[in-house]
């Protein structure tokens, strides 16, 4: 039998606030355990909880990035269990009035665009850390994560493969990194992902049982887990067994998932409005002045590269996938006044490759955009060539120096002195009689001899234009 | 409305509250007559009411985002039933 | 000392004619003496005299405020720093709190001083003070009889003359009806005008802290210190807050009351009815017209109160898990383990049932038929209140339906108890402020008047309380053996 995946993804980012979404705490990881848990962390008696306006500002600014209705009336309510991690023995998160409600994203697998329908995005508390190692058979607890912002993103059930939850994962994680509403680090936990998982026969409308594989935290697991998961439920229904609904964990050192039997039992979360705190109504006002100071969204921005920069598909996607490196290409631009075009090669190509091979990201770059920019200018104006400026991009990527310093010091400058560059041609050609004969009786390949051998004796520098020029003219007699 | 000592051991299970044996045949006839007295609500029709979750008619408040909390672990930890190296203990969790 | 008023009081401290240091000895001495009463769980003796001698400095350069050097105490219910506060519960018996209530640091900053802290209901659930683990407190008017509750504390120490004057809480009835037990004036205000940061929870969207005290111009005095907003409470409103004191004396020509025809039906027993016609006359003279008004949802407070307080209850409780603090259980031997017994043994049985109540309202297949239902009946009744108020200034009606019952009498029957607060309940529905004060006596045991009224009016109900206690003296009985 053909058997078709389901696919849905719930995403939790924390949202990159300073303190926490219901207290003034701290949300800087790492910090030495219960440190960063104040008494509204802890849950104390007594305390109460008091909403964090720029978590909802971000959820805002997430909404309108996936063209989605935000809900000028929103509910906060609590959603009862029991865990040691949670300290109230309720989550406060968002049931029936999220803040964020339908919206999409697209994405593109092979190279085909498809639009994934997201059904909602809801602000929540974080839960603290449960740590299983040591302490004579007890497990510790560090609230530090406790009352962390949470978005959590729900996806439609709209996609039918591992690689296109992937494609989903990456274009969101790009999105809120791109919005500067997470900052995306997955080690960390900042970004997180469940995946809801059900196979059917092909053709069948009808959903199969879904499984839901808990935190899966690496582009890598989630693949590898769906697609293991996948086989499990194949496996199982191909053997006449029936796929039960239940939470599963991906073990990533046996690559398997299996059944989590501490959420299994009597989930009944009995959610309920939050009567500690009132329904966040969202006006036209602060959704103007969100809407005003909201980034250019990638594709947008992509757009306006292709159109007003006359940049090809691939740069223009290249430079609009992080908001520092499209801000560093405009930055450039702009102090060299060079050709877009010659701007973004220098970007995605040369410094791309230095980059990656540092480890590092744009906004560490070795070169800034002003220095890269000298560069730049350098080439437009001919000063020096395409080739040299390679040179010179390898001494700015190591030191602190400006191009213009580099190419005085090194004395690259490009000749342009038609007289200088004529009397070495003059020189080469009496020299070489033999390849001149060549070329006049219709050998054009020799004419790159010639080329070279000029350049050799101007170490590089002379314009390759004027060469070619100059070059032509004499050998012609 | 009558609950039987089965509801009232899964309903203490979900609370995650001990009740003794001999005590839930109390607890089940005290909630069934409270299950009665609310019953009472039926009687009136209120198909066209909104729910009132809350007293007060108000938006949220908005806090700004700056840390105004600071550490007092050691504080909070002195009170603790079972803590070491900074952590509360538990018994194991198994996932 | 004990028999003056915060404001004579606050005249003897600054005349010289006793120190703070004085007047706190004095108190201590009482609470040693009448410790029978069981009224304090706490008593922080040494805390008082280092506030009684901050306070004396205080006085003595001129500064101070209303209630600076005057010994009061608090419901066990705020959270006082490194002080136990145990809402009258086992869970919390080793609590020492990290932290001030919002309301108790106001005090601190007003130079008052802390006696202790005042036995309570468990969890503040009751109306008879019978659920605490510290024990029955007894009404000073009748050591046989309950003081009311959950505030009984409070009520029986403020009665008996062992706090000039208290805080309490009320959630379904709290401040009032033990104020009504024990012959003093208790002030639940607006939902909102006090701050609930630090005040262990019960019913989040319907506590609400008070004053309790002996007059209506004691009561404003406390307002006055307790009201306000709080940053640190979503649902403090941020509004003025108006002097309590000044308009105590403002006229009562042309004041509109109603008395719902609910509250006085046959149900009343007639030697109520009759003592409440009296002090409504007594309005009738100053100047008041009376009227009937009609609200026809609130016999249905009862059922949906007892719906809607222990599903919030249920969640509130929630955070008591033997993890993090409080009572947790001999030797768990697994997670599960830990919660069942630090849970099950921590608390006590009225609060058991309530969490068990609402956590059934609250699960799958009961929440519309319960819970949504509930609000839908609040929402109605609010509605009455709001459309009673617009034709009346105030309503007027019963506290109790009884005075003070025996200790034990009612305690085996919840229900029975639930029907007690039958008169006060249907206030924290609505979230309006209301009243109780002293208006007679009933076989020597004391009857409250409740006067409502309208959202954030309680200059104007201290002012109506105020004007009947210039006429009568119902409020300036005191129990005997406590003169």
């Amino acid at each position: 039998m053909e058997w078709e995946t389901v696919i849905g993804l719930e995403i939790h980012t924390q949202l990159a606030t300073q303190s926490k979404i219901f207290s003034g705490a701290s949300t800087a990881y790492g910090a030495e355990p219960n440190t960063q848990a104040c008494a509204v962390d802890l849950g104390l008696p007594g305390v109460l909880p008091v909403l964090n306006e720029e978590a909802v500002r971000m959820a805002v600014i997430f909404g309108m990035a996936i063209e989605a209705h935000i809900a000028p009336y929103s509910v906060f309510a609590r959603k009862n269990y029991f865990y040691p991690d949670l300290p109230k023995g309720y989550q406060i998160s968002q049931m029936d009035h999220p803040i964020v409600g339908q919206g999409h994203l697209d994405i593109e697998v092979e190279g085909v665009t498809k639009r994934i329908g997201i059904t909602r995005a809801h602000l929540e508390e974080d839960a603290g850390k449960s740590l299983h190692e040591s302490f004579h058979g007890l497990t510790g607890i560090d609230l530090n994560r406790a009352g962390t912002p949470l978005l959590e993103i729900v996806s439609e059930p709209d996609m039918r493969s591992a690689k296109e939850a992937v494609a989903y994962m990456r274009k969101l994680h790009e999105l809120v990194r791109y919005l500067g509403i997470c900052d995306g680090n997955m080690q960390e936990g900042s970004f997180r992902c469940d995946a809801n998982v059900s196979v059917r026969p092909k053709g069948q409308q009808a959903f199969g049982t879904r499984a839901e594989i808990k935190n899966i935290n690496s582009f890598k697991f989630v693949e590898k887990a769906i697609n293991h998961e996948i086989e499990r439920q194949i496996e199982l229904i191909e053997n006449g067994g029936k796929v039960v609904q239940e939470t599963r964990l991906y073990d990533s050192v046996k690559d398997e998932t299996r059944s989590m039997r501490s959420k299994e039992e009597a989930n009944d979360y009995r959610y309920f409005p939050d009567p500690d705190l009132l329904p966040v109504l969202i006006d036209k006002a602060f959704k103007a002045q969100i809407k005003a100071n909201l980034p250019e969204l990638p594709q947008a921005k992509k757009l306006r590269f292709k159109t007003d920069y006359q940049l090809d598909e691939e740069s223009a996607t290249i430079l609009t996938t992080s908001r520092p490196l499209a801000d560093y290409f405009e930055a450039t631009l702009k102090a060299s006044q060079s050709e877009p075009r010659l701007c973004a090669n220098w970007i995605t190509g040369d410094l791309s490759a230095a980059l990656n091979k540092a480890g590092l990201e744009i906004t560490d770059s070795l070169i800034s955009d002003e220095r890269l920019a000298g560069l730049l200018k350098r080439i437009s104006d001919n000063t020096i060539s395409g080739k040299i400026a390679k040179q010179v991009f390898e001494v700015l990527w190591q030191s602190p120096a400006t191009a213009d310093e580099i190419i005085a010091e090194q004395g690259l400058k490009q000749i342009t002195d038609t007289g200088a560059i004529e009397a070495i041609i003059d020189k080469i050609i009496a020299d070489n009689q033999g390849q001149v004969e060549q070329y006049r009786s219709g050998k054009d390949k020799v004419f790159a001899f010639f080329v070279g051998q000029v350049m050799k004796e101007m170490k590089g520098k002379a314009n390759p234009a004027e060469v070619n020029k100059l070059l032509k003219n004499k050998l012609q007699g | 409305m009558s609950l039987t000592a089965d509801d009232v051991t899964q309903i203490a299970h979900l609370a995650r509250l001990g009740i003794d044996k001999q005590d839930i045949d109390s607890y089940t006839k005290d909630l069934s007559g409270i299950l009665d007295l609310m019953t009472q609500m039926s009687e009136l029709n209120t198909d066209n009411v909104d729910p009132m979750a809350h007293p007060m008619d108000q938006a949220q408040r908005l806090r700004t985002d700056s840390i105004s909390e600071h550490n007092n672990r050691d504080k909070f930890m002195s009170i603790a039933p079972q803590a070491e190296a900074g952590l509360y203990l538990v018994p194991k969790v198994i996932e | 000392m004990h028999t003056k008023s915060l404001t004579e009081l606050a005249q003897g401290l600054r005349s010289g004619e006793f120190s703070s240091v004085e007047l706190t000895q004095h108190f201590l001495k009482r609470i040693k003496q009448y410790h029978d009463l069981n009224t304090y769980i706490t008593v922080t003796e040494e805390i008082a005299l280092q506030n009684a001698i901050a306070a004396d400095a205080r006085l003595a350069s001129g500064q101070g405020a209303a209630l600076t050097g005057i010994p009061m105490a608090q419901k066990d219910i705020f959270c006082t720093l490194d002080i136990k506060t145990s809402c009258g519960s086992k869970m919390l018996d080793n609590f020492i709190a990290p932290y001030n209530a919002t309301v108790v640091e106001k005090f601190n900053q007003a130079g008052a001083v802390l006696l202790g802290k005042l036995n309570m209901d468990e969890f503040a659930m009751g109306s008879s003070n019978e659920t605490s683990y510290y024990g029955a407190v007894k009404n000073p008017w009748n050591i046989n009889t309950v003081p009311g509750g959950s505030s009984g504390g409070s009520g029986a120490a403020v009665a008996s003359r062992l706090a000039s004057c208290a805080t309490g809480t009320d959630t379904g009835g709290s401040i009032r009806q033990p104020a009504a037990h024990c012959g003093i004036t208790g002030l639940k205000p607006t939902y909102g005008r006090v701050s609930r940061y630090g005040m262990i929870a019960y019913a989040s969207s319907l506590d609400q802290g008070g004053p309790m005290a002996r007059s209506a111009e004691d009561a404003a005095i406390l307002l006055q210190t307790m009201a306000g907003f709080d940053p640190k409470d979503s649902t403090s409103v941020d509004l003025s807050v108006p002097d309590y004191s000044a308009g105590l004396n403002n006229s009562l020509a042309g004041l509109k009351i109603g008395l719902p025809k609910e509250f006085f039906s046959t149900d009343l027993n007639s030697d109520m009815a009759a003592t409440l016609k009296t002090a409504i006359n007594e309005y009738r003279k100053l100047g008041a017209e009376i009227k009937e008004v009609s609200m026809p949802n609130l016999k249905l407070a009862i059922p949906a109160y007892y719906v809607i307080a222990p599903a919030e209850c249920s969640a509130n409780l929630s955070r008591f898990d033997g993890v993090r603090f409080g009572y947790r259980c001999e030797n768990p031997v697994d997670l599960t383990d830990l919660y069942t017994r630090s849970r099950g043994e921590g608390f006590g049985k009225e609060v058991k049932r309530r969490i068990l109540m609402g956590t059934y309202a609250l699960s799958t297949g009961y929440y519309d038929a319960y819970y949504v239902k509930a609000q839908k009946i609040r929402r109605l009744i609010s509605d009455d209140f709001k459309n009673a108020l617009t034709e009346v200034d105030v309503i007027m009606g019963p506290v109790t339906p009884t005075p003070a019952f025996g200790i034990g009498e009612k305690i085996a029957d919840p229900i029975e108890m639930y029907l007690s607060d039958i008169y006060t309940i249907a206030i924290n529905l609505a979230g309006l402020p209301a009243l109780s004060i002293p208006a007679g006596f009933i076989n020597d045991l004391p009857v409250g008047l409740q006067i409502i009224g309208n959202y954030f009016t309680e200059d104007r109900l201290l002012n109506i309380a105020h004007q009947y206690q210039q006429v009568t003296d119902w409020h300036q009985h005191t129990p005997k053996g406590f003169e």
